[in-house]
């Protein structure tokens, strides 16, 4: 084991330690805890997919993404304004706004990030790496100045919709479950098994992980490289927009700049798991998420953001290749 | 050819650093006399602190090809430096006990603090390739603010450390500018005997000139420039941009490629501390707000759009940007309220309902401007307004050799 490695483990048994003896101690705060960092992971890890596709097809930190994500409950609010739904008992037509909603988002969001890739990337695929990196840092700023511009800078209100208060709750042993922490984590579970489908079993995601390869091979091999990065970018803004809804849903609140700090996070989780791994990028996030709440609960949550970029730096110096990542670090 | 292309190119650089100087040495007299007032000499002082970020950040990312996404950290880092050890706040912490160390002093240990921090950020992450040292700095460029944030009992957290002391020139400089009397060697009727006129009046001290502080960060800057160019063009230098164009040949060349990157992060790193101190002394008050990632990411974009590895070109990005942040942009909702005055469409600056009235829709549109801008230059021009010439010359003489030599193949054969 080499020194690098050995420092990892050092670090991460440290950690499993002091979380076994909370555990030990206050077993029904712990599980608590657990719960709300697994809602958290989830939402974390459909937004670091899309940090992770691609970053994996064209190697490029798409900025601009966390704020596609916080874009998508823009767009969900403004579409929920169309049903007279009822925010304190659950009905048949929030049933029907939530059915519609989602899909909807999640196309659109699609729709706007394939015309940010049209725009801002593509006639720089052959510039210096730099010059994509810096168009996509102006994106980020043109959505957040959109959502700036339609809602100003307070705080926006997401419509509670989903089933909650006594009836959809449920205490076992002392740890409360809602069912908004399972709806976040069972929905978030299907949208990744899907896309993991999507990438392993169609001809589209074969071309992705073909043109992710090699570029130039697969374009030898008669793959459309724009139209593949093109859907990549489409089916990360799907993941993303409805993390944003979900977002939203489970915390009712949405401000103009809350991509700029979730995104960060989430491409941490992407680079825990390994940048560029699909399985892994969604098992960071969920780490991600618990290690946030676990840093929120024991250490004090003005000390997370410090904890989780300490994480990031960690994962790069001790193992680069993240915890999946199979790649061996280029010189 | 080649040697006149490239000599036309010297011109070019020299032009820009003529016009440039020329520009700094009238700037103060004119205002003076325009405005009366040296408010924006004070501006111009903070300009100066972005160039001097900027001609640091190009030798990381012009000359050595490597992404800092959290150069605004290592600015944190030698303004609290410096306004630690000169400023009452230490008093207050758990050592009791303030320190008030002159500026001259400070200003290079917080050069060397930051360069130190540098060491110690890239020595593990220079080995990987490039986008994970983006990466780290990324998150080191959060962490620090956070740690100023969480730890007020020394930083004073998000009340900022205030009070800061001013640079003073030491005794046994005498001239016009040294002693209570001040002479003022702009503008004598705006600087009597101190006292006898009310009029706050500009003076050489920089106790209250904004003057002082210009002259001093043109002098710096003027220094920094000589410096960078010296090292652009001597063995480290080449080794630098060997480096950025193919590391594998570069080490294949007996180039130390972890050392050489490593002392390009760190010089880097020494530049933004040394701004630090300057900013803290200039500015008087030290709060992270303003060592956000914000800041990285408009001192990269000053080295981008300038021309990345030309010097010249990056003093121009970085006064073009600070003009369109802090001047265009702040002014932009007065100038579209008083242009919708002269074209009598006065209704559209009252607030009514949900519009928020002209001037208020217009600064929300600003940060939008701003990242338009940003997309805009890059897909325009991506190598940026002045790109490095040396380096297109390099291109295009390695093509001509190139095509040479398969001519003289051709014939040999």
């Amino acid at each position: 084991m080499s020194p690098p490695d050995l420092g990892f483990f050092i670090i991460c048994a440290l950690a499993i330690i002091g979380l076994a003896y909370e555990a030990f101690t206050q077993p029904t705060a712990f599980v608590q805890v657990s719960i709300f960092g697994l809602a958290d992971g989830a939402m974390y890890a459909l937004v670091a997919l899309g940090y992770t596709m691609v970053y994996g097809i064209i190697e490029l930190i798409n900025f601009a993404h966390g704020d596609v994500f916080t874009m998508g409950a823009y767009i969900g609010t403004a579409i929920l304004g169309f049903f007279s739904f009822n925010e304190n008992s659950f009905t048949a037509i929030n049933l029907v706004a939530l059915l519609v909603v989602f899909p909807v988002v999640m196309l659109v969001m699609g729709a706007i990030n394939i015309g940010i890739e049209r725009i801002a990337y593509r006639p720089l695929r052959n510039a210096p790496r730099l010059a994509p990196l810096i168009t996509a840092i102006g994106m980020s700023f043109v959505l957040e100045g959109v959502m700036f511009l339609w809602h100003g800078p307070a705080t926006v209100h997401v419509p509670d919709l989903l089933p909650h208060g006594p009836g959809f709750q449920t205490t076992i042993g002392g740890v409360f479950i809602g069912f908004k922490d399972v709806f976040v984590v069972v929905t978030a579970a299907i949208l990744v098994t899907l896309l993991a489908i999507f990438i392993n079993r169609t001809r589209l995601g074969k071309a992705m992980r073909a043109t992710a390869q090699d570029r130039d091979a697969a374009q030898l091999m008669g793959i459309d490289i724009n139209r593949t990065i093109a859907a990549t970018f489409f089916i990360g803004a799907l993941l993303a927009g409805a993390g944003g809804m979900i977002w939203g849903l489970y915390y009712n609140n949405i401000f103009y700049n809350l991509g700029f700090r979730t995104g960060l996070v989430a491409f941490t989780a992407a680079v825990f798991g390994g940048i560029g791994n699909i399985p892994g990028a969604a098992i960071g996030g969920v780490l991600i998420g618990l290690i946030a709440a676990y840093s929120d609960s024991y250490i004090g949550s003005k000390w997370t953001e410090v904890v989780i970029f300490g994480i990031l730096i960690g994962v790069l110096v001790f193992r680069p290749t993240g915890l999946l990542g199979m790649r061996v670090p280029e010189k | 050819m080649a040697l006149l292309q490239r000599r036309r190119m010297r011109d070019r650089d020299a032009m820009i650093y003529g016009v440039l100087l020329i520009l700094a040495l009238a700037f103060p007299a004119t205002v003076l006399y325009a405005t009366g007032s040296s408010a924006l000499i004070s501006q111009a002082g903070h300009a100066g602190t972005f160039v001097l970020l900027a001609i640091g950040l190009n030798v990381v990312v012009g000359f050595a090809g490597l992404l800092d996404l959290g150069y605004a950290a290592f600015f944190a880092i030698g303004a609290y430096t410096y306004a630690l050890f000169a400023s009452s706040q230490l008093d207050s912490s758990p050592l009791h006990h303030s320190f008030h160390l002159p500026f001259w002093l400070m200003i290079f240990v917080g050069m060397f603090v930051a360069a130190a921090a540098g060491v110690i950020l890239g020595f593990p992450t220079l080995r990987l390739r490039g986008d994970y040292l983006a990466i780290v700095t990324l998150g080191f460029g959060e962490i620090v603010p956070q740690l100023s944030y969480n730890l007020p009992q020394w930083t004073g957290g998000i009340n900022a450390i205030g009070g800061i002391d001013s640079p003073s020139l030491p005794a046994w400089i005498t001239g016009p500018w040294a002693g209570a009397n001040n002479i003022a060697i702009i503008r004598p009727d705006v600087c009597p005997v101190l006292g006898s006129s009310t009029k706050f009046a500009p003076c050489f001290s920089f106790g209250f000139d904004p003057i002082a502080f210009y002259v001093l960060i043109v002098i710096m800057i003027i220094g920094a420039v000589i410096l960078v160019g010296n090292l652009h063009r001597s063995r480290l230098g080449r080794a630098w941009m060997a480096i950025r164009e193919d590391e594998v040949a570069a080490a294949a060349m007996g180039i130390n490629t972890v050392t050489t990157k490593l002392l390009a992060f760190a010089i880097g790193a020494s530049f933004s501390g040394f701004a630090g101190a300057y900013y803290g002394a200039s500015f008087g008050l030290v709060s992270p707000d303003q060592f956000l990632f914000l800041v990285s990411v408009t001192v990269l974009v000053m080295v981008v759009l300038g021309g990345m590895g030309s010097i010249a070109g990056v003093i121009v990005g970085a006064l073009v940007i600070y003009f369109v942040l802090n001047s265009i942009l702040p002014q932009l909702p007065s100038t579209v309220e008083s242009l919708a005055n002269t074209f009598g469409l006065n209704s559209l600056n009252v607030q009514n309902g949900d519009w928020p009235g002209l001037a208020q829709e217009t600064q929300r549109v600003s940060f939008l401007v701003y990242g338009l801008i940003l997309v805009l230059m890059m897909l325009l021009r991506p190598q940026g307004i002045f790109p490095s010439r040396v380096r297109e010359q390099e291109l295009k003489h390695a093509a001509v050799q190139e095509d040479e030599a398969a001519v003289e193949a051709a014939h040999a054969g």
